[in-house]
């Protein structure tokens, strides 16, 4: 397929005897939104953490548009394009929102700098619903503002592919349906994500298909009907909450 | 042999002192930069009880080990825990308790100095030459090597078989799941804090018998425990263990071969090579 | 370049001017407080260009001093002055970035460590050679004066600023703001966050290095102990975050008052400086987290508070 962003092949971690992630198979193609989903624990932050580089995996291939990225450091794989948000908002505390945002277009994929990366950066704030907040310091923003600053900060740098790890977790129900939208206008405007979820009604009306994990395996690939209603899946998500 | 037997001597007491500052960063997870002042002061305690009223260092230590450790658990407390409660990041208390203990043994360096200036200070104690496999050796050396032996041992013991031993060394392990365990972390970093500072002070008593000090030697000996430990692995007690012999051989090898002036400088080449090629330590596995 | 850069820029000019007239003033002891006051306004204002946004406490000032003083105590005889300072400050950039390499990849207490025993390590294996080769110590004695050093010092000093002030507004400096705040999202941004260190850490490097072979003239006697003397390194880790690591004349506000003290406190009660210099990190550490400049700026913010409030 010419048009595969992303593919993992057998990709497996360890840590010490606990497997995470375990001969993890999968292809990401342009403009799709994958849906990453599982139980807790399953290994989805995990994985992310092998595609970005944060960590190294324990066997397996990963690549971009069929060059190996398996190997690289963390900033070279976002230099290429893959960039991601954490399931913890991180953001850059002594620095203004602005400046958060600047931080991801100055050293990433596409680079800007000086009133070039600004006006991007004020752009893209305008994008996430940022409007006229660039001066405020992190420390001043809602809880929804935060993952919007850091949501743009990954805009910033134009990645080929984007993960989102549980952006959508913690917002309450009127806040979760602005997320929801926001991340719908990303999907129209044709860019290629990952979304790990846990909100059900956000992985029916944002993904194309979906991956679920448990116990570091894929047990589940298809559309997220047909994965939502797979006996495996849910006993996978039923087992977990008897637990 | 005669140099390996030499160097096993120091190592065994080194193994003391960095036994203590382990307990102090692997459980209460400060960098104590104070550590060889602590060390000083119970080769002074040692220094004075014996020139002051003949009392054998051996026995100086059973008096040292709890004085030292009630100080060292205050200074926990009323210093170092405000920095563990107001740290926003693990890199922020790093940085305050490195600049606290930093300035903790400038001040008890001064107070030495004060108290007694700034001459050297030795006594002769057990200065006898004692036979083994056919080499002499000072009966002091021999002595205090086995005393630190037997603390060690105890403490191994301990760390593995006691509760308490077993939740310090559940908290350097995973300071997280300890606390959902229900061990109370702060307590016990208290404990091990007070704990590796008579550790140390002992230590410091043990090589007073043998080893010239002044009150400005302390961060020599901070030095070393730090690489020590480094070496070992953090909260590895055999690693330090093995890492402290190492230490004792390689520097009595570089002194009786190269040159004294030279011992710190073998220490950090050990230091360098373990950096650049096994940053986890001796014994520690490849971090994942 | 903004109107507020220009005026800055003309207002340090003003006081850079002020500064160098001061061996005109004919008194010796002022020189000579005005050559150690711009010696550690030169070193404290390079660590915290360092230090102030990664917290990275460098102890390794007296290891870099001393190959600098060495540079010059060996060559001054065969090499005219200015090239010994230019060397000076290449094998110190060197040898930091040689550090650097070894330990930045690594943890913040690897480093402090690594750098508390740096000059310890390079005095112990010159003393080494100089007993091998039967040496005791070098002379240096040049035409070069104090206001002579003073000048030099008061250059080096503008070039440190220049610098400082480059590297805050240069993709790097930014790049070092970010790893200060979170190395995670720095790396994730497509920051080479080991090399932007490296890099940064030769500044104070070569900066202390050159510092050193300019002001080894000034103890006629160099050997060791004397140039390796650690206490350098403390004093100007004290008095940069006593000023305030954060902003680039930051060091400045702490390098006055605490050279000043320390002159009088080292003249009157000679026994005590070890003390001092313990409080004075304890001061730092529970009451001025960040510096003067901290405070003052907590005061500002306060005042302006409260003025909001009257309005209001
Ligand atoms: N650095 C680590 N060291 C050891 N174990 C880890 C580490 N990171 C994750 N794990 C373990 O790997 C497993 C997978 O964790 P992961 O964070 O990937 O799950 P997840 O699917 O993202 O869960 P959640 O929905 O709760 O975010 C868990 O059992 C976790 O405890
Ligand atoms: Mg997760």
């Amino acid at each position: 397929m010419s048009n595969t962003v992303l593919s993992l092949r057998g990709v497996t971690k360890r840590f010490g005897g606990l497997v995470a992630v375990n001969a993890m198979d999968f292809d990401v193609t342009e403009h799709q939104v994958m849906g990453l989903i599982g139980p807790n624990g399953s290994g989805k932050s995990t994985t992310l953490n092998l595609i970005s580089g944060a960590l190294k995996v324990s066997g397996g291939e990963i690549s971009l548009r069929g060059t190996p990225i398996t190997a690289l450091p963390a900033e070279q794989i976002n230099r290429r394009g893959i960039a991601r948000t954490f399931q913890l908002v991180r953001l850059l505390p002594s620095m203004s929102v602005l400046e958060n945002v600047v931080a991801g277009a100055v050293f990433g994929h596409k680079r800007r700098w000086g009133q070039d990366a600004r006006r991007h950066a004020e752009t893209l704030l305008a994008r996430v619903g940022l409007e006229g907040k660039g001066h405020l310091r992190v420390g001043q923003l809602t809880y929804i503002d935060t993952k919007r600053v850091e949501l743009a900060r990954v805009l910033a740098s134009d990645p080929k592919l984007l993960l989102l790890d549980e952006w959508l977790a913690g917002l309450n129900p009127s806040e979760l349906q602005i997320g929801i939208t926001l991340i719908k206008s990303l999907r129209d405007e044709g860019r290629t994500i990952i979304l790990v979820e846990h909100v059900m009604d956000a992985i029916r009306s944002l993904c194309d298909t979906c991956v679920v994990m448990a116990s570091g395996t894929k047990i589940a690939q298809g559309t997220p009907q047909q994965v939502l209603s797979d006996p495996d899946v849910i006993r996978a998500y039923l087992g977990d909450d008897d637990v | 042999m005669d140099i390996l037997i030499t160097g096993l001597l120091l190592g065994g007491t080194y193994a003391l002192i960095a036994m203590g500052l382990n307990l102090q960063y692997g459980v209460a997870r400060i960098m104590n930069l104070a550590n060889g002042e602590m060390l000083v002061a119970g080769g002074f305690a040692a220094f004075w009880m014996y020139t002051a009223g003949q009392i054998s260092p051996f026995l100086t230590i059973f008096l040292l080990a709890p004085l030292t450790f009630v100080l060292n658990w205050l200074i926990y407390r009323i210093m170092l825990q405000p920095l563990v409660k107001r740290a926003k990041s693990r890199g922020q208390l790093e940085t305050d308790s490195i600049l606290a203990t930093f300035g903790l043994s400038f001040v008890m360096v001064g107070l030495m100095l004060s108290v007694f200036g700034g001459d050297y200070f030795n006594y002769s104690y057990l200065a006898r030459p004692i036979v083994i496999v056919g080499d002499t050796f000072a009966l002091n050396r021999v002595a205090a090597f086995l005393a630190a032996v037997v603390i060690c041992g105890a403490l191994y013991l301990w760390l593995n078989h006691s509760r308490a031993g077993l939740s310090i060394r559940a908290i350097a392990v995973a300071p997280d799941s300890a606390r959902l365990v229900g061990i109370n972390v702060t307590h016990l970093a208290a404990l091990a804090f007070g704990l590796g500072g008579a550790v140390t002070a002992v230590g410091g008593a043990l090589l007073s018998t043998y080893l010239t000090l002044d009150a400005s030697t302390g961060v020599i000996f901070t030095l070393k425990a730090l690489i020590i430990v480094i070496m070992g692995g953090v909260g590895d007690v055999r690693g330090t263990i093995i890492a402290a012999l190492l230490l004792g051989i390689v520097e009595t090898l570089v002194a009786s071969l190269l040159d004294p002036g030279l011992t710190l400088a073998a220490a950090y080449t050990l230091f360098i090579l373990i950096l650049l090629f096994r940053p986890q330590g001796l014994c520690g596995k490849k971090p994942t | 370049m903004t109107g507020t850069d220009i005026r800055n820029l003309i207002l340090s000019a003003i006081a850079l001017g002020i500064c160098a007239l001061l061996p005109l003033s004919g008194s010796g002891y002022w020189l000579s407080i005005g050559v150690t006051i711009a010696m550690f306004t030169v070193l404290a204002t390079s660590w915290a260009l360092f230090s102030g946004p990664t917290h990275y406490i460098s102890l390794a000032t007296a290891a870099f001093f001393g190959v600098g003083t060495y540079v010059t105590g060996l060559g001054f005889e065969t090499l005219p002055f200015w090239s010994l300072i230019g060397i000076a400050g290449v094998i110190g950039a060197v040898l930091a970035a040689l550090v650097g390499l070894a330990t930045l990849r690594l943890s913040g207490v690897y480093f402090v460590i690594f750098t508390l025993g740096l000059a310890e390590l390079v005095r112990q294996v010159i003393t080494w050679f100089q007993n091998k080769s039967g040496q005791k110590g070098l002379y240096v004695l040049t035409d070069i004066s104090e206001a002579g050093i003073y000048w030099m010092l008061l250059s080096l000093a503008t070039a440190v600023f220049l610098t400082g002030w480059l590297i805050g507004r240069s993709r790097l400096g930014f790049a070092l703001r970010i790893i200060g705040d979170d190395e995670t999202v720095a790396v994730h941004s497509g920051i080479n966050s080991a090399l932007s260190k490296v890099l940064l850490f030769m500044v104070p490097g070569s900066v202390a290095a050159m510092t050193g072979a300019i002001l080894a003239p000034r103890y006629v006697y160099i050997e060791p102990s004397l140039a390796f003397a650690p206490m350098l390194s403390f004093q100007v880790v004290i008095m940069a975050l006593l000023g305030g690591a954060g902003r680039l004349w930051g060091p400045l506000v702490g390098v006055i008052p605490f050279t000043l003290l320390w002159e009088s406190i080292s003249s009157n009660f000679p026994q005590q400086t070890t003390l001092l210099l313990g409080v004075a990190f304890l001061i730092i550490v529970y009451a001025l987290p960040r510096g003067f400049v901290g405070l003052l700026d907590d005061l500002r913010h306060r005042t302006r508070a409260r003025m909001a409030e009257g309005v209001a």
